[in-house]
């Protein structure tokens, strides 16, 4: 079995986002980028797949601007074998919507007839959450969201998630999407040799054209704003003056 | 334009705050219809005519919308969407993993989690763990998106909208529900209590998390935990607040043990009045909390629970 990985370049999880201040956008000129930390769940969870003779190969796949190829030599270093670019934008700041990644995912995964999709749960820049869901919907295929387990028997994954009620398995056919939860598992770091490995696997450079996928957004942004911000307050001294603060002050005790 | 609204229903029965709240987003949009699918639905459907500005209740009841599977609910949806501009739902983990595969089908973009809805056509939502809001405005024809419930009050009880009877599109063999682990618990529940109390990974074990628990009961609040406290298996995963585990607006937040990531305020920073109790006084925590109390939370928890 092939195993599709969507990995996504985006803000490192640490850096503190500044909101631009004539409202265009979020400032990312100069600003340190990584993997999505739910893609590099992905990624691991390829590996282990291909480590237990479950997968064959892992192919990995970014839609955005020429320097996602550092994110793709990111997969490549953990262990993914080959990996697909699809340039969709020149400008950093342009963020390809799900929809549109969605439908160039379907176009490769026509193409590459992985049997299992694995993508993050959710891009931690959009925080939109809707890739693997919308990328099932177009192949007609099944789709297991927020998969905290994952166990692939036959024509069948058995797939634990994290649900708001707490955890619900379902058994889906495959071929099948799967995203990814935080606590799937622990990704690996690449070891220096594997990271000079990766230099010489394969990166295949597309454009979106190259799949008669339109990426023109369908929601235009309007502005962007910071969110109204909170001031510290006070410190207390003692339980007592936190419950008389609580009491008197809020009220909300 | 008219809306229908995915009304959250869990083995039969309607999440009447989840519901009612996605109501008052909608309704200055146009006739709101909720749909209540489920194995069982009547008893939701019945519940959801009861909420105040709902035109109509649709009920769809059949064994493969059973345990909210992806594909037989939003086959549903996309039957039905052709009457309606605006496709809406809370923004619970059903809602997510059903509307961008509605979406999809309709050939729209989905907007997850709107926090503000300024026309027709325009929301706002948080991006980046909260850490900028965008106004977005969509071409699309049909509007497809989730509602951060935490924003909105609850649409009031008395209404009496007409209940009428749906059919399913149709089960699919591509999935099958194994089983559900819900923790019962007489607590409230996370997104609409009053209060909340989480425990971070400075609780330190999953029987020290006991502590929290026991305040929580104190003070009738829910429990919610850090990503760090979930983790380490002192908490089940739905307690996590924050960027990617619930979001919460209680009327008082107290936060104990917990540092204050960015992850985490993302899913509590609008809370009304927030506490900290941290033994590091540098903890980022503090820059966002009413009060805080800079101590050892083996000492003063237990005090806080004697003295309330
Ligand atoms: C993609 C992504 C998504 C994430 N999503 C979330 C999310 O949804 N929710 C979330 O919470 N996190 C999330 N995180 C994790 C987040 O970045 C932090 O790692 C996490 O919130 C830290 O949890 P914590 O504050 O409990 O632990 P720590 O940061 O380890 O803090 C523990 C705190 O406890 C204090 N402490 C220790 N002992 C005591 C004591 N005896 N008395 C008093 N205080 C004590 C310490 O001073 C410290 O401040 C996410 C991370 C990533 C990468
Ligand atoms: N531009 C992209 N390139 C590759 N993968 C993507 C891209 N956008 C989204 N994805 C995948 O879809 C997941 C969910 O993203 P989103 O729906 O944007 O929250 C991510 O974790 C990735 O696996």
């Amino acid at each position: 079995m092939k195993v599709l990985v969507p990995v996504k370049r985006v803000i490192d999880y640490n850096v503190k986002v500044r909101v631009k201040a004539d409202g265009s956008g979020v400032d990312l000129a100069n600003v340190k980028m990584s993997m999505n930390p739910f893609d590099e769940i992905a990624v691991e969870e390829a590996i282990r797949l291909k480590e237990k003779g479950l997968a064959e190969e892992i192919v990995v796949v970014s839609i955005g601007v020429k320097q996602a190829q550092e994110t793709l030599r990111t997969a490549l270093a953990m262990g993914a074998d080959r990996a697909i670019l699809i340039v969709a934008a020149d400008d950093v700041h342009t963020d390809i919507e799900p929809l549109a990644v969605a439908k160039l995912l379907a176009a490769v995964v026509k193409e590459e007839a992985p049997g299992l999709v694995l993508a993050g749960k959710q891009a931690i820049d959009n925080d939109m959450n809707a890739t693997g869901q919308m990328l099932a919907a177009l192949l007609g295929w099944s789709q297991a969201t927020f998969a905290s387990s994952l166990d692939i028997a036959g024509d069948k994954a058995r797939v634990t998630r994290e649900v708001d009620g707490g955890l619900q398995t379902i058994e889906v056919a495959m071929p099948t999407v799967v995203t990814v939860d935080l606590r799937l598992n622990e990704p690996r770091y690449a070891s220096l040799p594997n990271i000079m490995k990766a230099k010489k696997k394969p990166l295949e450079e597309k454009t979106a054209a190259d799949y008669g996928v339109d990426v023109t957004p369908r929601l235009t942004v309007v502005k962007t704003t910071e969110p109204a911000g909170r001031k510290a307050g006070v410190k207390v001294g003692s339980v007592d003056e936190l419950i008389a603060k609580l009491k008197d002050e809020a009220g909300v005790i | 334009m008219a809306v229908l609204l995915l009304g959250e229903v869990t083995d039969g029965a309607l999440n009447m705050d989840a519901t009612a709240k996605t109501v008052s987003a909608v309704k200055a949009l146009g006739p709101v219809t909720v749909l209540c699918a489920g194995a069982k639905a009547a008893d939701a459907a019945a519940a959801a005519a009861g909420i105040e500005g709902v035109a109509k209740v649709l009920c769809a009841e059949d064994a493969s919308l059973g345990h909210r599977l992806a594909e037989p609910t939003a086959a549903l949806i996309v039957g039905l969407a052709g009457d309606y501009s605006h496709i809406a739902a809370p923004a619970t983990t059903d809602a997510k993993n059903v509307l961008p595969r509605v979406a999809a089908l309709l050939d729209v973009m989905v907007i997850s989690d709107v926090s503000g809805i300024v026309d027709a056509e325009t929301f706002e939502r948080p991006i980046y763990a909260g850490n900028a809001i965008q106004t977005l405005r969509s071409v699309d024809k049909i509007k497809v998106f989730s509602v951060r419930t935490a924003s909105y009050e609850a649409a009031a009880q008395g209404g009496s909208a007409p209940v009428e009877t749906v059919a399913a599109a149709g089960g699919s063999d591509l999935s099958n529900w194994v089983e559900d682990k819900v923790a019962a618990s007489d607590r409230p529940e996370l997104t609409s209590a009053g209060i909340v109390v989480s425990g971070g990974r400075g609780v330190g074990s999953e029987a020290d998390f006991a502590l929290i628990e026991k305040l929580a009961d104190k003070l009738g609040a829910a429990v919610g935990a850090s990503r760090a406290a979930v983790d380490s298996g002192y908490a089940p995963n739905d307690w996590q607040v924050g960027q990617t585990g619930k979001v919460v607006a209680p009327d008082l937040y107290v936060a104990v043990g917990i540092s204050g990531a960015i992850q985490h305020l993302a899913g509590m920073k609008d809370s009304k009045v927030i506490v900290a109790i941290n033994k590091d006084e540098e903890a980022p925590i503090f820059q966002v909390a009413d009060y805080g109390l800079v101590a050892d939370l083996f000492t003063a928890v237990p005090e806080l629970i004697e003295k309330l």
